[in-house]
């Protein structure tokens, strides 16, 4: 119990106010809980050893047999993923979203570019499953290719932001020193750049090409993450395991990889779900502004813009696109929760079976 | 200062009503496994002034019994039977209601003295609002008697401190704040949850004696909940053990100690390290683990780990039962133990003494330490730092560690051990003097791959077992890792893992779960196995038992003196608690504000300490008996160590040194200007200490 005040004293004097943010605790949950509260997982009780007579132990003959050798961590987490049922149908919701994506395109002879002059702004029918828009564009073909340039983009945008931003922001926490000054006086330069301004001349000036919104979206999406990051790096990297860790001769670089970028987990995937919301309505917006996916190309943001001027005298425009952005954006968020409940240990679903 | 521990009035009060009295109380917080049943009907009456210890290990109840009584449970938590409170009960009250009782009748110290106060507000206000929700008075007669409550606990210049906030107190004048907040009211009962466990065994002390005040100058009645079994010998009157959230003890003071009548506090008893005594009695580890409160199986909880468990033991659980001429015990045996034909200790194996013969054949110096310095620099401001001033951390400290052997650095919080520690595992030329591991000179390491060849031979076990594990690496990864870093491949990793398991008395099975999922006993195992991957040639063991709970102590004790023999290791541990070093220790190194003030061999300090502050420290540790821990002379020591921005000039320990008030002139002035060299006591082999009034 006793901390040496001696040791406390520089720690302290680093200055940091926000070095204990009240983030989803990564850590030490369960043990400054009611302590009695602790053995959430009836199995997990001691059967080890009798601690009480080490000396009588089977002398190294517990052999690693393979049965007892450890399962890898990824199936342990998908074991324990695959506990938490609404996770699970987020899992194929998406998984659903991503083939209909993929192989939609196949099921109907109309290609998102054909425009039927002979059906104008039609409802859904045998012909044109959900109807055609304005120009006669079958707007099945539309979703399918929407989605499917939706998806490419949020995903990758978000997954992209969450690296960068976990990288950078961890980097600068775990450095500390002139690495960290720099980094946040870039960060906060950035923040402040009318980011929106940019992208908008920027993807403007290259017409609308996908990739490099993707390019564009990523760089100036980054630095808010990352400033949380930081933040939670911080008391991250004063942790006795981190120290232990150090002392065990483990580089920076896998130390920051294996136990600063783990332990935030909950935060990297809270804000990949939300990443990928927030990257589709940056990207609707832009397109609503005709800045973002330009004609002939299509993505739900742009079918979106289109719908929303005719919801009432042609709802379909606008349900079919909005139905499918709700479902990538819930089954996301299923997963991202089922994903924390895994990875993170002390959560009480992950170890107790699920039960709730 | 010496005095002896005031006997507590004996006077009963046959014939007084209970101010508090506790039926069949039942707490069960809700879990993903099922409910767990935290205090499983705890029943027990408190006379005024009267003191009850409520003793236990974690998870044994004790916490959430104090909350029940207290109101205090979360809101998922359910409680239920009778708490009747100068004959009101209390369960089933809503908050408003509890709130009005709460502070006036019925008083709370809490375990952390820093944030059971309000940092906003001065000490001053946090009272006198505690004085004003209760009774109707001015805004200057609650501060007036603000500064007389702090006077009643010993601050001094309370009327000057009464304006000051709580961090410009230290830890132990915190909890003396805490404790004029509890007695504001003049409760009739005050209920104090491990008022010590956060604070240096030199200021609980003092603490334990202003509680003691408090209560005589209150009448009120005392729930002292603590893990202790020393400070529950030096304040009970009457003692309760729980045990799996169940009292299964619950006897006058003196008879409990003298003969245990269960036998969970008979091997509890015997598991207690002590510093008193010529000789060291061998500490018998419990084994096995507390079961967890989930769907309890039926029979005795204690049943498994017990050594005269009879068959009946395993199908109903005991009731608590009057043993004649001893309290209650809730054990079927309890007869036959009390009258002294049942040994409860039967078959149990002692902790090994530590052979001598060890200590001769102690190898090469594995670690050398000479005149090491480290100084950190106070700074102010956020953008410009400016240097106000340097916190001498370690000041010339130096020893030496062969292979095979043991040496303990002991002290209060801030005497710089850890940071000594630290510095010697930093592998980097220190700020002043020398390091030399292994024969190697650290400032002479000069390229990163020479640092990581010496990084193997020197590991470090951390104090919190749980914080030193990455809660999201299953075991079997922790301990890859520095194998890994090694550049191990992973066919050796995979051998090597099982085989420090098994080395450590852990099943391979464990290697699949999370730290979460393992017991205290079984995490600090963990931490060991993973210090000794490399199999390095010095351990740094910092306070490696003081998280851990007595019955399992032992266990790790046996554990770390098995490692040293059968590996030969050098240990260099870190430690506050001076019983314990005891059992883990071949050497001691006292530390005092950066300095050591006296070295020598463990039994030659404790059969022979020099230096008045060692005989502090060994004297303010409590001792589980009842009878010595009343009767014996004290040295206590008043006020806090100084701040290590400005050591004294001369003896360190100048401020709270006992000799130094009774010195003569010419002493005081030596005293106050020079620093003592280290000297030899005659006929004890490297028995060094620094005083000069000795």
């Amino acid at each position: 119990m006793s901390s040496d005040a001696t040791t406390d004293v520089p720690a302290g004097s680093a200055g940091r106010p926000d070095a204990e943010p009240p983030h989803p605790a990564p850590s030490a949950g369960p043990a400054a809980k009611p302590r009695t509260a602790r053995p959430a997982d009836p199995t997990a009780e001691p059967h080890a050893a009798d601690p009480a007579r080490p000396d009588t132990l089977p002398p190294h003959a517990a052999d690693p047999a393979p049965a007892h050798a450890h399962l890898g961590l990824g199936r342990l987490y998908l074991r324990r993923f695959s506990r938490n049922r609404l996770a699970v149908a987020g899992a194929v919701i998406f998984a659903l979203l991503v083939l209909f994506a993929a192989f939609g395109g196949r099921l109907t002879d109309h290609a998102y570019t054909d425009a039927d002059f002979a059906a104008l702004t039609q409802p859904p029918s045998g012909v044109h499953w959900f109807g055609t828009n304005q120009g006669g564009n079958d707007v099945y073909a539309c979703a399918v290719h929407g989605l499917q340039r939706s998806l490419t983009i949020a995903v990758s945008v978000s997954v992209l932001t969450i690296v960068l931003a976990a990288v950078i922001g961890s980097g600068a926490a775990y450095f500390g020193g002139r690495t960290e000054r720099a980094t946040l006086a870039v960060i906060h330069f950035l923040l402040i750049v009318p980011s929106f301004l940019i992208l908008a001349l920027v993807s403007h000036r290259l017409a609308g090409d996908w990739r490099v919104l993707i390019v564009v979206l990523t760089v100036f999406g980054w630095m808010s993450t990352a400033r949380v990051i930081w933040s939670v790096s911080t008391s991250l990297r004063e942790r006795d395991y981190v120290k232990a860790a150090e002392f065990m001769g483990v580089g920076p670089l896998r130390i920051i990889l294996r136990h600063i970028i783990p332990n935030l987990g909950s935060l990297l995937i809270v804000n990949l779900t939300l990443g990928v919301v927030a990257t589709v309505l940056s990207e609707t917006a832009l397109s609503f502004l005709g800045f973002g996916v330009q004609t002939p190309d299509v993505s739900l943001g742009t079918m979106l813009a289109d719908g929303a001027t005719t919801v009432t005298s042609a709802p379909w425009l606008f349900a079919f696109p909005a139905g499918l952005l709700v479902l990538l954006t819930v089954s996301m968020t299923l997963i991202g929760d089922g994903l924390r409940d895994a990875l993170d240990p002390t959560s009480a679903t992950g170890s107790a079976g699920g039960r709730r | 200062m010496t005095l002896a521990t005031p006997q507590l009035d004996p006077a009963s009060h046959e014939g007084a009503r209970p101010v508090l009295s506790v039926r069949d109380l039942r707490v069960t917080f809700p879990s993903e496994a099922g409910p767990v049943q935290a205090v499983r009907g705890v029943g027990f009456d408190l006379m005024p002034g009267r003191t009850l210890c409520v003793v236990g290990e974690s998870g044994s109840g004790k916490s959430a019994t104090a909350m029940g009584i207290m109101g205090l449970l979360p809101p998922s938590a359910g409680l239920s039977g009778r708490v009747l409170l100068e004959g009101q009960d209390l369960v089933g009250l809503d908050d408003r209601a509890l709130s009005r009782i709460r502070g006036r009748s019925i008083g709370m110290v809490f375990q952390d003295p820093l944030s059971a106060l309000t940092p906003i507000y001065s000490v001053g206000r946090l009272l006198s609002d505690a004085l004003r929700v209760h009774q109707d008075l001015t805004r200057r007669a609650a501060w007036e008697q603000a500064v007389q409550l702090l006077d009643l606990v010993g601050i001094p210049d309370p009327r000057g401190r009464a304006a000051a906030f709580p961090h410009e107190f230290s830890g132990g004048m915190r909890q003396r704040v805490v404790i004029a907040l509890a007695i504001a009211n003049r409760p009739a009962v005050l209920v104090a949850d491990e008022p010590t466990t956060a604070l240096d065994v030199t200021v609980q002390a003092q603490i334990l004696d202003v509680l003691r005040l408090a209560q005589r100058e209150t009448g009120a009645g005392l729930v002292l909940i603590t893990h202790d079994l020393g400070v529950v010998a030096g304040h009970a009157d009457d003692v309760a053990v729980m045990y799996a959230g169940r009292f299964v003890e619950h006897a006058d003071v003196t008879e409990l100690f003298r003969r245990p009548a269960m036998p969970y506090t008979a091997r509890l008893l015997a598991a207690v390290p002590t510093v008193d005594g010529g000789t060291r009695r061998p500490l018998v580890p419990i084994g096995g683990e507390p079961p967890a409160l989930v769907d309890l199986p039926g029979g005795c909880p204690f049943a498994p780990r017990c050594a005269v468990a009879l068959d009946a033991c395993r199908t109903a659980e005991p009731e608590l039962r009057q043993v004649p001429g001893h309290g209650e015990v809730a054990c079927l045996r309890a007869t036959e133990i009390a009258d002294g034909s049942l040994d409860p200790k039967r078959d149990a194996a002692p902790v090994e003494p530590r052979s001598p013969e060890g200590r001769a054949a102690a190898g090469e110096v594995v670690l050398r330490v000479e005149d090491l310095v480290k100084t950190f620099p106070i700074t102010k401001g956020a953008v410009l730092k400016r240097r106000i001033g340097t916190l001498h951390a370690v000041g010339g400290v130096g020893f030496e560690l062969r292979a095979g052997e043991t040496l303990a650095l002991v002290g209060e919080s801030g005497s710089g051990k850890t940071t000594t520690l630290l510095e010697i595992l930093r592998l980097a030329r220190p700020e002043g003097g020398r390091i030399e591991i292994a024969g190697t000179d650290v400032g002479t390491l000069d390229s990163a791959a020479a640092v990581r060849r010496l990084r193997r031979d020197v590991q470090i076990v951390m104090q919190d077992p749980l914080g030193a594990l990455d809660p999201r690496m299953p075991v079997f990864h922790s301990l890859a890792e520095p194998l890994r870093a090694i550049g191990r491949d992973r066919a050796a990793v995979r051998t090597r893992v099982g085989e420090l398991l098994a080395l450590v008395g852990l099943d391979a099975a464990i290697g699949d779960r999370f730290p979460a999922a393992l017991s205290g006993g079984q995490r600090q195992r963990v931490g060991i196995a993973r210090a000794l991957a490399t199999e390095p040639k010095l351990l740094a063991l910092d306070e490696p038992l003081s998280a851990l709970d007595v019955s399992v102590q032992a266990g790790v004790i046996n554990l770390l003196t098995r490692l040293k023999r059968e590996l030969g290791l050098a240990y260099l541990v870190v430690a506050h608690d001076l019983a314990v070093v005891r059992y883990v220790s071949d050497r001691i190194a006292v530390m005092y504000l950066g300095h050591i003030v006296e070295t020598g061999d463990t039994e030659a300090i404790f059969a022979d300490p020099r230096h008045p502050y060692t005989r502090a420290l060994l004297s303010a540790i409590p001792i589980p008996d009842p009878g010595r821990e009343r009767t014996r002379e004290r040295v206590v020591l008043t006020g806090e160590p100084p701040n290590a921005a400005r050591p004294p000039e001369g003896c360190v320990f100048v401020d709270r040194c006992p000799l130094y008030r009774e010195a003569g002139e010419e002493l005081k002035r030596r005293c106050r200007t020079e620093r003592p060299a280290q000297t030899a006591v005659p006929g004890s082999p490297g028995h060094r200490y620094a005083c000069h009034a000795v």
